[in-house]
């Protein structure tokens, strides 16, 4: 019996010091606290808590508390959660397609009326087109951008070695990169030419803008609730239908949906990777060849070369906090659009600038000259975005996705022709959009 | 059991009283909240709510995707279970077996069941996956045939029910290994005295006894599979590829959480309550009769 009460001890005491902290008095002063939800982990996730970090060292009155919840989709569901619970986190990031979920909601403290009423200026000239054409209703910013990528083209150039191409020119048409591809291969320089993360994403949602293709009838959905796909075009069967003949001959080689496929291009399997400019930071500590990049690759005449679109996240701030605490999220807002923090973010992770004045800066500082890569996504970006490139205006566009890449699985398996894959994708996208502008009926 | 245990009349129901209310808070409340969404269109946030009677129903019954997920459901589910009781069933008998260190392998067998099944999944993921795992690079270079789960549905399939009975063996052979360690020696005996040998001696003797637990078992893992596998399933494919490995379950996680569908999603769940509620009775009614406990 001694034996055990004696047992106990140790367990008592690590109770107590756990409980320490509890009954320590609170600090004097304590600082209003902004709780920030993200999507952000590995390597992007650190440097969402560095930026965090240095925006509370640099005042007192506001605690910025970041919290991982996940990926994009789990960051919203637990932020609804939240929300439903009448205790929403202030801020929440979400990705690029969830910006029509979030216009439709009513849950969300516009980002341009916030700046207003908390008398917290900023300059919104200064954002880059692209991304004020995507996030942006009636001409004003719904939402704060923060981290914008595009989709670029990754190669290993010492498989182009190999094969004796020039490691300095990647291939620029699609032409190309089968020609490309079918060299290294014979050359035994990797087993597969090329592999693509975000499959609907880079395959489909960029590559129609990036060609001036329209995505989506209503102007990819701006011009109303009432849209449908258009994915099944001429354009769609020819692009996709390139893709499952090169699959056949491990010219590409699919990977998955999501980042899956990126451990192909980094063990070096698969030559060359279609993949978000967010993963340059993530590469350049963890890849061990000598990779560079190149732009998203376009299929020529009679194509235009428009403007690819931006993917990442912004950051949505939401209605239901007490009104004290706007001020500090204003703050907040105002300190990571910051041209020195935006340049900081930029340089380390791979995702684009978003203001002139930081590009400008960057370029001043022979920045793009010395880190060509981070160059490529932002020189994607330039072009003045047209009716078909401003980006998608979607409902339900996770789902749509969702719908989408299990036809494009079907497609390169070869149980599907690409014209009924990308039918039946159209067909489930058309009822879904139809379901959302139901259930949204302004 | 003596009525007298109990002279209070109404403490036994006041005993019962925490059980049922956890029931009812955690089991109850949410089916019939699901009922009622089931008949509603919600917009994401929830402040659009539309009453639409059986329509989400009427959608399921007339999607093509719905029948596959359903029919996966059942591949899934049946496959777990044999699978799982199966070998469960054969590592128990290996571990009734006279060996040294016997408690360090029984120790062992039970082990995986205390993995969570997303950890599983991550786990079979790093062995499996055709980017970065070691066995398809094997298995291909034996077979001269690809097993790439990301594009052939079947080897999807085969690969999630692998890995989910796996997470669930351990719990079936705990079972297996108490019932056979319950069936007397003495019989056993003299049925090796009547010279009936070891395959007749499991199939007379020790499967019969064995078969309450087995009926339990396969009640058990068939609820498992139906209910429990999502962690697999979002863990190793994704649904993928093609939809071939996306369960009912897996479906109402991702058109609710994903899809912000909830009202499809809730009428999925009431669906998938039914299925698993008359598969339950089903065998209560027609497979325990053949059952002596």
């Amino acid at each position: 019996m001694r034996r055990t009460v004696r047992s106990f001890i140790p367990g008592f005491a690590a109770l107590a010091l756990l409980a320490a902290p509890l009954l320590a008095p609170a600090p004097a002063l304590a600082k209003t606290e902004i709780h920030f939800w993200h999507a952000m982990g590995g390597q992007l996730g650190e440097t969402v808590g560095e930026l965090v970090r240095q925006f509370n060292q640099s005042q007192r009155e506001y605690e910025v508390k970041a919290l991982n919840k996940g990926t994009y989709p789990e960051v919203l569901t637990a932020a609804i959660a939240a929300y439903r619970q009448k205790n929403p986190p202030h801020i929440v990031q979400f990705f690029d397609v969830g910006t029509q979920t979030m216009l439709s909601s009513g849950a969300i403290y516009p980002v341009f009326q916030l700046m207003k009423e908390q008398e917290v200026a900023v300059n919104w000239k200064d954002f880059i087109a692209p991304v004020v054409s995507y996030y942006s209703k009636d001409g004003n910013l719904y939402s704060m951008p923060f981290n914008s990528s595009s989709p670029i083209l990754y190669y290993n150039k010492a498989a182009f070695k190999k094969a004796g191409l020039d490691p300095g020119n990647p291939p620029a048409t699609w032409k190309q990169v089968g020609e490309v591809s079918k060299k290294i291969i014979a050359a035994g320089a990797a087993k597969c030419g090329f592999t693509t993360s975000w499959p609907s994403w880079t395959m489909l949602e960029n590559t129609f803008p990036w060609h001036d293709q329209p995505f989506a009838t209503n102007e990819n959905g701006y011009k109303g609730l009432e849209t449908k796909l258009l994915i099944n075009s001429e354009f769609g069967i020819k692009h996709i239908g390139q893709l499952a003949a090169w699959q056949k001959e491990r010219v590409y080689s699919y990977g998955g949906r999501m980042g899956q496929p990126d451990p192909k291009f980094v063990n070096g399997d698969c030559a060359m990777l279609i993949q978000s400019s967010a993963v340059i930071g993530g590469f350049k500590r963890s890849v061990k060849f000598d990779w560079a990049t190149g732009q998203l690759p376009h299929w020529g005449a009679p194509y235009k070369k428009q403007n690819a679109i931006v993917g990442g996240g912004t950051l949505w701030v939401m209605k239901g906090q007490k009104a004290g605490d706007y001020k500090g999220v204003a703050q907040f807002l105002k300190f990571i659009s910051d041209p020195h923090q935006q340049m900081w973010w930029s340089v380390t992770t791979g995702y684009v600038p978003i203001t002139q004045t930081a590009i400008k800066n960057l370029e001043a500082g022979y920045h793009f000259k010395k880190n060509p890569e981070q160059w490529t996504a932002l020189s994607q970006l330039g072009a003045t975005p047209t009716a078909n490139s401003r980006g998608h205006r979607l409902g339900n566009m996770a789902q749509i996705r969702d719908a989408i890449e299990p036809e494009l699985e079907n497609i390169f398996a070869g149980k599907k022709t690409t014209k009924e894959g990308l039918e039946a994708a159209v067909a489930k996208g058309n009822e879904i959009l139809k379901e959302f502008a139901a259930a949204n009926k302004p | 059991m003596k009525r007298s245990v109990f002279k209070n009349r109404g403490l036994p129901y006041l005993l019962v009283l925490p059980q049922l209310a956890v029931t009812l808070v955690f089991f109850f409340w949410p089916a019939f909240e699901s009922l009622r969404l089931s008949f509603f269109r919600t917009s994401a946030f929830g402040d659009r709510v539309v009453f639409v009677g059986l329509e989400n129903f009427r959608k399921l019954l007339v999607s093509g995707d719905y029948y596959q997920s359903v029919v996966n459901s059942f591949i899934f589910a049946f496959g777990v279970t044999a699978l799982g009781v199966g070998a469960g069933l054969f590592v128990a008998a290996l571990a009734t077996q006279n060996v040294r260190g016997l408690t360090a392998y029984r120790t062992a067998v039970l082990w995986p069941y205390g993995i969570a099944p997303p950890i599983a999944g991550i786990i079979f993921l790093f062995i499996f996956h055709p980017s970065y795992g070691v066995l398809p690079y094997w298995l291909s270079f034996v077979t001269a045939y690809e097993f790439n789960w990301l594009l052939k549905g079947w080897v999807a399939m085969a690969l999630v029910v692998i890995a989910t009975a796996w997470t669930h063996v351990g719990y079936n052979i705990a079972f297996f290994l108490a019932g056979l360690l319950a069936v007397p020696t003495s019989v056993l005996e003299a049925a090796s005295v009547d010279g009936a040998g070891a395959l007749r001696r499991f199939r007379l003797i020790v499967f019969p006894l064995l078969a309450p637990i087995t009926f339990y078992l396969v009640v058990v893992n068939l609820f498992f599979s139906f209910f429990s596998s999502f962690g697999m399933i979002h863990a190793v494919t994704q649904g993928g590829p093609g939809g071939a490995t996306e369960i009912m379950v897996f479906k109402v996680y991702k058109d609710g959480f994903i899809g912000l569908n909830l009202g499809s999603s809730a009428a999925q769940s009431v669906i998938l309550m039914l299925v698993v509620i008359g598969l339950t009775a089903l065998q209560f009614r027609f497979v325990e009769k053949r059952i002596t406990y």
